[in-house]
């Protein structure tokens, strides 16, 4: 009873979709790059230099916008240094991913400290404001929970169309799916998989950088060093979650955020007082565990994954 | 394992200031003052904006610039990493060792029993052990404020139900949710709570996303252990109650009360213990009382006039008695339910 008066109410609906906002962008972004044959596990320290990046440009008279266009930058350059050493230089990318993730934390923190050495509690900005879409924020549950939300909740589902249109419907798509596949193919074709790849993870990593900010910028209006908190790695599950298809991975995302925002209601019920808080806190990552084996059967992972490219070699 | 880096620039910066200041409390400074600065290390596994941290922050820093300390700090230690942290303290000359071992309590004992000339002030869940005569324990026991700030909560709640957010149900932590839930009842005996733990300390939009369940589930005052509440409680136009810091600054519309911890009886307790060469195995969470001036209620500020008369009285009442000792405030370090 208490469950189905949650699932009813609009504003949990409204914190789902606001949950799982900076998970879809930096799952989009993750997706390209594993499409294209790169793991990037920089992305949990990607976020966290995206989530600083975006918050201290605000915080330094910029507009929110700018915020969200230097965010994207700061990933873009991280994701560079990923792609240099995991493209052409083909190193183990699971070192280069948790060694631009360490570096990509300690860089945001490092800044963050040069910027503001004698600060007390940490400054504020003012975020992102709910924008509600005329008419279509008036329509039950769906309204609030997908029309009354910031603009980045909206720029989250436009990059999942682009990102599907791009994949699926461009020669440019084609040739970077190709590159996860079989990038021999690719180079037949005349094409360079450097270039495709390194494109992949330069423009994922500023994806992944805008989820970061988005936790700055529009979730809440402070910069603090823990606040990614494993996110990034989140993300990584949810596509494979999704089967490595963009439509998949954004229902996983919500699928995901749905566990967490109804664990936090469900504390509030009776039942909260009798089952401990930390069975509440495990259930997103038990149910999504539980559903990724059932999803995960049919999946199909991208054949030259993790797989470096030289060109002319057999 | 990513925090493990994430302090090697500024702990490094920090190891220069830290001989930097060594140097000079050894030579100019000592030649100028009658008594020598104590050299005082802090150690903090969080950054110093953390409400907690900043508290004793803020204490040794008011001490530097009286001229008492020599003050120096390494922020966002991992507790894997605390250990090697205190040992260079150690071996650098620092005679005083300020910090919290809540995640590290056995291997910092360890280590502290390894540098006895060194004293160590160390927040901790557990008590003094007499074996290891110079680790001090201590912890921001404020019971006394957070009861007073529930007396004003229970009488500013219509609905009567009142939302607390914390990070983990630490005995710390418990004890004043306990004690403010004592303060509530006080001033409304039927008030019901919801409670929920969000399991870090350090993630203020998830604070915010629980903060907005308890609303809607008709919290109208939220007691504010976490940041991310206060915002959450400003957008949706509810009440809010600070603790360990003042916020109302921030939130002058909704931050109704704060209960407030002051770290510089404990610290200037610690300071002078050492100067005078008596530091010993204590625990030095008594300092954090009213009576001690270790905590206080902050004043209404914007709230001035809003809060009823009868309830200011009976806080001023209470207040009194606290520190006359004619009351005391119920410890409890068992976790809250939600009712």
């Amino acid at each position: 009873m208490e469950i189905f008066d949650i699932l009813v109410s609009a504003s949990f609906w409204a914190a789902m979709v606001r949950i799982a906002s900076p998970l879809i962008f930096a799952t989009m972004g993750e997706l390209i790059c594993e499409r294209a044959g790169v793991l990037n596990l920089g992305i949990e320290g990607i976020m966290v230099i995206g989530a600083f990046a975006g918050w201290m440009t605000v915080y330094a008279g910029f507009g929110l916008w700018a915020g969200v266009a230097v965010a994207m930058l700061a990933g873009m350059a991280f994701g560079a240094l990923h792609g240099v050493l995991s493209v052409p230089f083909g190193l183990s990318q699971h070192v280069v991913g948790l060694g631009v993730t360490l570096l990509a934390t300690s860089v945001a923190y490092f800044a963050y400290r040069l910027a503001l050495p004698e600060v007390t509690s940490p400054p504020k900005i003012v975020p992102f404001q709910p924008f509600e879409v005329p008419i279509l924020s008036q329509i039950p549950l769906v309204g609030p929970a997908f029309f009354a939300q910031t603009p980045m909740t909206y720029l989250a589902f436009a990059v999942v169309a682009v990102v599907a249109l791009v994949l699926y419907r461009t020669p440019l798509g084609l040739a970077l799916m190709a590159a996860g596949e079989n990038p021999a193919s690719v180079a037949a074709q005349g094409l360079s998989v450097t270039a495709i790849r390194m494109g992949a993870v330069i423009v994922g990593s500023g994806l992944m950088a805008v989820g970061g900010a988005f936790l700055t910028i529009s979730a809440f209006s402070s910069f603090f060093f823990e606040m990614v908190n494993g996110r990034g790695w989140i993300c990584i599950a949810l596509v494979v979650f999704g089967g490595w298809k963009p439509g998949k991975a954004l229902l996983g995302a919500l699928l995901f955020a749905g566990f967490d925002a109804a664990q936090v209601r469900m504390q509030q019920t009776p039942l909260g007082a009798e089952v401990p808080y930390q069975v509440f806190l495990m259930m997103p990552y038990i149910l999504s565990i539980l559903a990724l084996i059932v999803m995960s059967r049919r999946a199909s992972v991208p054949a030259a994954l993790m797989v470096p490219f030289n060109k002319g070699e057999r | 394992m990513t925090a493990r880096t994430r302090d090697f620039g500024l702990s490094r910066r920090h190891m220069l200031l830290a001989s930097g200041a060594a140097l000079a409390s050894a030579g100019f400074v000592g030649r100028v003052r009658a008594a020598e600065p104590i050299k005082v290390a802090g150690i903090y596994t969080v950054p110093v904006e953390q409400q907690w941290v900043s508290r004793i922050h803020k204490a040794a820093e008011a001490a530097r610039a009286a001229g008492t300390v020599a003050y120096t700090y390494t922020e966002n230690v991992t507790n894997t990493d605390y250990p090697r942290v205190m040992r260079e303290y150690a071996e650098s000359g620092v005679q005083l060792i300020v910090g919290e071992i809540f995640g590290v309590e056995t291997e910092a004992r360890e280590v502290a029993a390894e540098y006895p000339n060194v004293a160590f002030l160390l927040g901790s869940s557990f008590m003094p052990d007499a074996a290891i005569g110079n680790l001090s324990v201590f912890d921001n026991y404020i019971q006394d404020a957070s009861y007073l700030s529930g007396i004003i909560a229970g009488s500013m709640t219509k609905s009567g139900m009142v939302g607390m957010i914390g990070g983990f149900p630490i005995p710390e932590v418990n004890r004043l949710m306990n004690a403010f839930m004592a303060g509530v009842r006080e001033t409304r005996a039927d008030a019901k709570f919801q409670i929920s733990f969000i399991g870090s300390w350090f993630d203020p939009p998830k604070a915010k996303e629980t903060a907005f369940a308890m609303i809607e589930g008709g919290a109208d005052v939220l007691y504010a252990e976490r940041f991310g509440v206060s915002d959450a409680a400003m957008e949706k136009g509810v009440l809010a109650i600070g603790n360990v810091i003042d916020t109302q600054a921030d939130y002058p519309e909704t931050v109704v009360a704060s209960a407030l911890w002051h770290f510089e009886p404990t610290f200037d307790a610690a300071v002078a213990a050492v100067a005078g060469g008596m530091f010993k195995a204590d625990n030095y969470g008594v300092y954090s009382t009213m009576a001690k001036g270790g905590c206080s209620l902050a004043p209404l500020g914007t709230f001035e006039g809003k809060v009823s008369e009868a309830t200011m009285a009976m806080v001023a009442e209470r207040e009194a008695a606290i520190k006359a000792g004619s009351f005391a405030v119920t410890v409890d370090d068992s976790e809250p339910k939600s009712s």
